[in-house]
């Protein structure tokens, strides 16, 4: 027996006689060609009816994995359980055969997966798709099955049922989808349903929508709920109890509320500390876990949390037990208790105010932009229609600033981005970057303005060449350009810049599939630096990083401009990740600027009601904060922009529209010192 | 829809005049004609007045542009020409042959079909075992061995082992199917075999792939019985990109045949195309290549409209 036969015994103690769902010492492995990869260790947990319990952890600690072995939907071929139980209602689900055990699924045990965009099979219809396990496990007849399929459209919110059946996932929005997914795992109605990051690909209004949606239906049907993400301000809105994972190991388990507010392992303490807060004003910089979780092909003996702990001692090398702390609340920490009363280990150092100089001339002046894309075109007629990605926009960005740029998805911002690097050519308005038009720009011109400004990608793996070296990536602006004389000095100054960025020089002989994500965004932003830019444009560079991993991104960032004065726009969906880098933010709905503000202004009092709602769809680590709120999320779906709504275009999903709004377009009007707002109500 | 086909139909015009007028002008940059081997041909001595009088009858010796407009006139009306060899009507000459091929093809494609699908969901689905290799090497010998080849063993083998041989002459399959049937069954099988090895590649990797696919978990997580995982979720995905493969080898088929057609001593499209080059029939030429051009065309049409049938996502407006 595995040593950690004791945890799943008190666990056991805990539960016993309501718990639907007990995993007990599970191990899950994985052959590759490069080893045993040991993806889940000795796992103990359990789920009591009608609860919801959140799993969270970054990529790769087994997470999922460990809930497809409840599916048993891993890769026959490649994944091996060689110790365990899973106890389904006191059969264990890994001695079950086939046959029983794909009874099991969809009937008592549902799963929503994390990408709606492609978890529907694009041939079938909406109505197949939800019937199908009503046929197969409830044996109804067509007509049974249609009437609980339209039931259960209903039931996700999903308008217009009778319809929606005959329709295909294309024709759906991916929360829509998301929704649909949900229906198709209450069809049966199960006991437990996983829900494998089921919001991560969506916007946050329409994340909170879903969320709700989840924990309401859960709480009225009395189905349990697995959710897994990584997101801990989801883990505070909804779980009742929460497990933290870590290279393949439960580290922390208890009450929510519990371990947030005196979380006793370090790295849960590491994760609530490295993200940045969208409910607390900036504090100083991010505290952030170093390093790099370890190879789970040979992990470290004893602690695997060890090398990147600041309570670190030497008996972590030793074999770690999940032992009980408090009541109901476990942890995998010998020095849990010192956690409980000590300071902090995590240092959170304080930052001094950069020198944004607001009174002199800006440097990016945008004035009434706009972008519009000609869509639907074909040879021989068939109609044209235009997108107006940016309409009208207008902003500045003053030297040495950061003005963060936020949004959902297809609200223009990475067009305003592309636009700035003259990636594409405005429809009308004018670019006015350090007292140069860009549109004008041509040529040498150009190649002059272009090094000036930069731009940082948001996913790392696709926006570096995957046959180039990582010294490459970084020499060839620098060659391109003649900003070095030689290739010796070209090698040098490689050199600097990964130093700068806080990597090795030997790097620079590495592929970027050699790298780790975080490493990557780091070549990136050296690539970026290499051309000594003043301004660079920053297209959501930490949303593909695991949350340790962006905080150490972000402060390289921050110290970056410190150090070299640099001016950012900062683009991204993350509101707190923009409350803690940003000076000012502005706020983009379907084309058009909604809201502009110095960053405490807006988070403080957000006056247009957008902002308003995204900040109350956008959950924070506080599960004191989250369920003394009331569930308001905001309602509808971003309407086509092939045919915005007439008038403000934000008229469709707010509460506060009247006629007038549905009529006049709000022009973005400074109704406070330095704080503009587009809404005709704001006074 | 409607509107969508009558667009494709009239998008076939400008793609059609495109050919006539490559092919009209690329035969004419080869040196020689058809006068020269008709009549130089086999060391034939004649006269240079000789040679002119008959250039001149085929309309020859006048302007290329008027030759040009010539054909184009008759094209628009449908008025092929005549054969500068045979001095029969061009279409006379094809629609003979046609037929023919065209019968061939269809055989082939159903033998393909019926073979390859069952057998690349099988590779796909049993991959990396015994079933997998023995399916892979059948496949891979079907690429590697050329389709006459095997048909100079199957009529070996025929005569080996039953002392029979398929009939030489064409008959007609509404004249006698048997007949038919015994002399053009043997070249589709051996086109066949090729054809189905290219399509159950294509089925077994295109299964491959969509059995990784997000959907296919989630209907198994519905506990949808395995089979019909395979039946109902996968297959319809994974059939369009061989639908694109069989479109494409059936359209070979119509003409590409040309060493097979002689092993099995069939008068096809294959041959006459030959024959013709051969010759330097300019006319038969430059209407083989349009019907080709046509048959292309057409096929990819219907595999496009096959989409849109079997793919939701796909509609013509």
């Amino acid at each position: 027996m595995a040593p950690e036969a004791g945890a799943g015994q008190a666990l056991d103690r805990a539960d016993h006689s309501t718990a639907l769902l007990r995993v007990e010492d599970l191990s899950v492995q994985f052959a590759t060609s490069r080893g045993t990869v040991r993806a889940v260790e000795r796992l103990s947990y359990h789920v009591n009816r009608g609860e919801i319990l959140a799993i969270v952890g970054e990529s790769g600690c087994g997470k999922s994995v460990s809930s497809l072995a409840i599916m048993r939907l891993l890769p026959k071929q490649t994944a091996r359980i060689p110790n365990g139980r899973i106890l389904f209602d006191g059969v264990d689900l890994l001695t079950l055969g086939d046959e029983p055990m794909r009874a099991l699924r969809g009937r008592q045990i549902a799963m929503i997966f994390q990408e709606p965009m492609t978890s529907l099979n694009p041939v079938l219809s909406i109505g197949e798709q939800i019937m199908e396990p009503l046929f197969i496990h409830l044996a109804m007849t067509p007509a049974e099955a249609r009437a609980r399929a339209v039931e259960l459209l209903g039931l996700v919110g999903i308008t217009d049922p009778e319809r929606r059946l005959e329709q295909y996932p294309h024709q759906f929005s991916g929360g829509m989808r998301q929704r649909v997914m949900i229906a198709i795992g209450l069809a049966c109605k199960p006991k437990l349903i996983i829900a494998d990051e089921p919001t991560t690909a969506l916007d946050v209004t329409i994340q909170a929508q879903i969320l709700e949606l989840m924990q309401d239906l859960c709480r009225r049907l009395d189905i349990a709920l697995v959710v897994i993400t990584h997101n801990l301000g989801i883990v505070a809105r909804y779980a009742d109890r929460v497990q933290v994972m870590y290279a393949g190991e439960a580290v922390e388990q208890g009450v929510a509320e519990a371990v947030f507010a005196d979380p006793r392992h370090p790295y849960t303490e590491g994760l609530l500390r490295s993200i940045p807060r969208l409910d607390r004003p900036k504090a100083g910089r991010l505290a952030t876990i170093e390093g790099l979780p370890p190879n789970l092909l040979s992990p470290p003996a004893g602690c695997r949390f060890a090398a990147r702990c600041p309570y670190k001692v030497d008996a972590c090398g030793q074999e770690q037990a999940l032992l009980p702390v408090a009541a109901d609340h476990w942890s995998r920490c010998g020095r849990s208790a010192d956690l409980h009363q000590g300071p902090s280990g995590w240092l959170t150092p304080a930052i001094s105010e950069k020198p944004v100089r607001a009174d002199a001339k800006p440097m990016v002046a945008v004035t009434n932009l706009a972008k519009h894309f000609e869509v639907g075109g074909r040879l021989l007629g068939g109609g044209v229609a235009v997108v107006k990605a940016v309409d009208g926009v207008s902003f500045t960005v003053q030297p040495g600033e950061t003005l963060g740029l936020v949004g959902e998805s297809g609200c223009g911002k990475s067009t305003v981005g592309r636009l700035l690097l003259k990636l594409e050519t405005p429809t009308t308005g004018q670019i006015d970057f350090e007292g140069v038009d860009l549109a004008g720009v041509e040529d040498q011109a150009l190649r002059d303005v272009r090094r000036r400004i930069q731009v940082i990608f948001q996913d790392p793996f696709a926006s570096l060449n995957p046959r180039m070296t990582c010294g490459q990536i970084i020499a060839e602006p620098l060659l391109v350009y003649r900003l070095v004389a030689s290739r010796q000095a070209a090698r040098a100054r490689v050199a600097e810049l990964l130093g700068q960025v806080g990597l090795f020089d030997y790097m620079a002989e590495r592929y970027p599939h050699e790298l780790s994500g975080g490493q990557r965004q780091r070549v990136g932003i050296a690539r970026a630096l290499a051309m000594e830019p003043r301004f660079i444009v920053c297209d959501e560079p930490v949303s593909a990083l695991d949350v340790s991993i962006q905080g150490q991104i972000i402060n390289l960032l921050e110290d970056l401009q410190h150090r070299l004065g640099l001016t950012y726009l900062f683009i991204a969906h993350d509101l707190a990740v923009v409350r803690h880098i940003a000076d000012r933010v502005a706020v983009m709905y379907l084309g058009r600027m909604m809201e502009l503000a110095p960053r405490d202004d807006l988070y403080a009092e957000p006056l247009h009601p957008y902002t308003q709602a995204l900040l109350d769809a956008a959950p924070v680590p506080d599960p004191v904060v989250e369920k003394a709120r009331a569930a308001r999320a905001l309602g509808g779906e971003l309407p086509s922009p092939l045919r915005p709504p007439p008038g403000c275009v934000f008229s469709t999903r707010c509460a506060r529209a009247t006629d007038a709004c549905r009529q006049i377009v709000p022009t973005l009007e400074e109704k406070r010192p330095g704080h503009w707002v587009a809404c005709i109500h704001v006074t | 829809m409607l509107r969508y086909l009558g667009r494709r139909l009239l998008l076939m015009i400008p793609t059609l005049v495109g050919v006539a007028i490559l092919t009209f002008f690329m035969l004419r940059v080869v040196p020689g004609d058809i006068v020269e081997v008709k009549l130089r041909g086999d060391g034939g001595n004649v006269t240079a007045d000789v040679i002119a009088a008959e250039r001149a009858r085929l309309g020859l010796d006048q302007p290329l542009i008027h030759q040009f407009g010539d054909w184009m006139l008759g094209l628009v009306t449908f008025d092929f020409g005549v054969s500068m060899w045979t001095g029969r009507p061009v279409v006379e000459e094809i629609a003979l042959r046609l037929e023919l091929s065209f019968q061939v093809a269809v055989m082939a494609t159903i033998v393909a079909v019926l073979i390859a699908i069952p057998l690349g969901t099988i590779s796909a689905l049993f991959r990396n075992t015994w079933i997998d290799y023995v399916v892979r090497i059948f496949t891979i010998a079907g690429l590697a061995v050329p389709s006459f080849w095997l048909g100079m063993l199957v009529i070996l083998g025929l005569l080996a082992w039953f002392n029979w041989l398929p009939p030489i002459t064409y008959t007609p399959i509404y004249v006698d199917p048997i007949a038919n049937l015994s002399q053009l069954i043997w070249p589709a099988l051996a086109v066949g075999y090729r054809y189905a090895a290219v399509v159950a590649r294509m089925v077994r990797s295109s299964l491959l792939e969509v059995m990784k696919e997000d959907y296919i978990r989630t209907a198994r997580a519905k506990g949808v019985f395995e089979r019909l995982v395979v039946m109902r979720h996968a297959m319809g995905n994974a059939l369009l990109p061989a639908i694109t493969v069989i479109g494409l080898e059936f359209a070979f088929l119509i003409g590409g045949l040309v060493v097979t057609e002689q092993v099995f001593n069939l008068n096809g499209i294959g041959r006459l195309f030959v024959q013709a080059v051969a010759r330097n029939d300019f006319m038969l030429i430059q209407t083989l290549v349009m019907l080709l051009a046509v048959v292309f065309i057409t096929v990819n049409l219907i595999v496009d409209l096959t989409y849109a049938a079997l793919d939701p996502r796909i509609r013509y407006k």
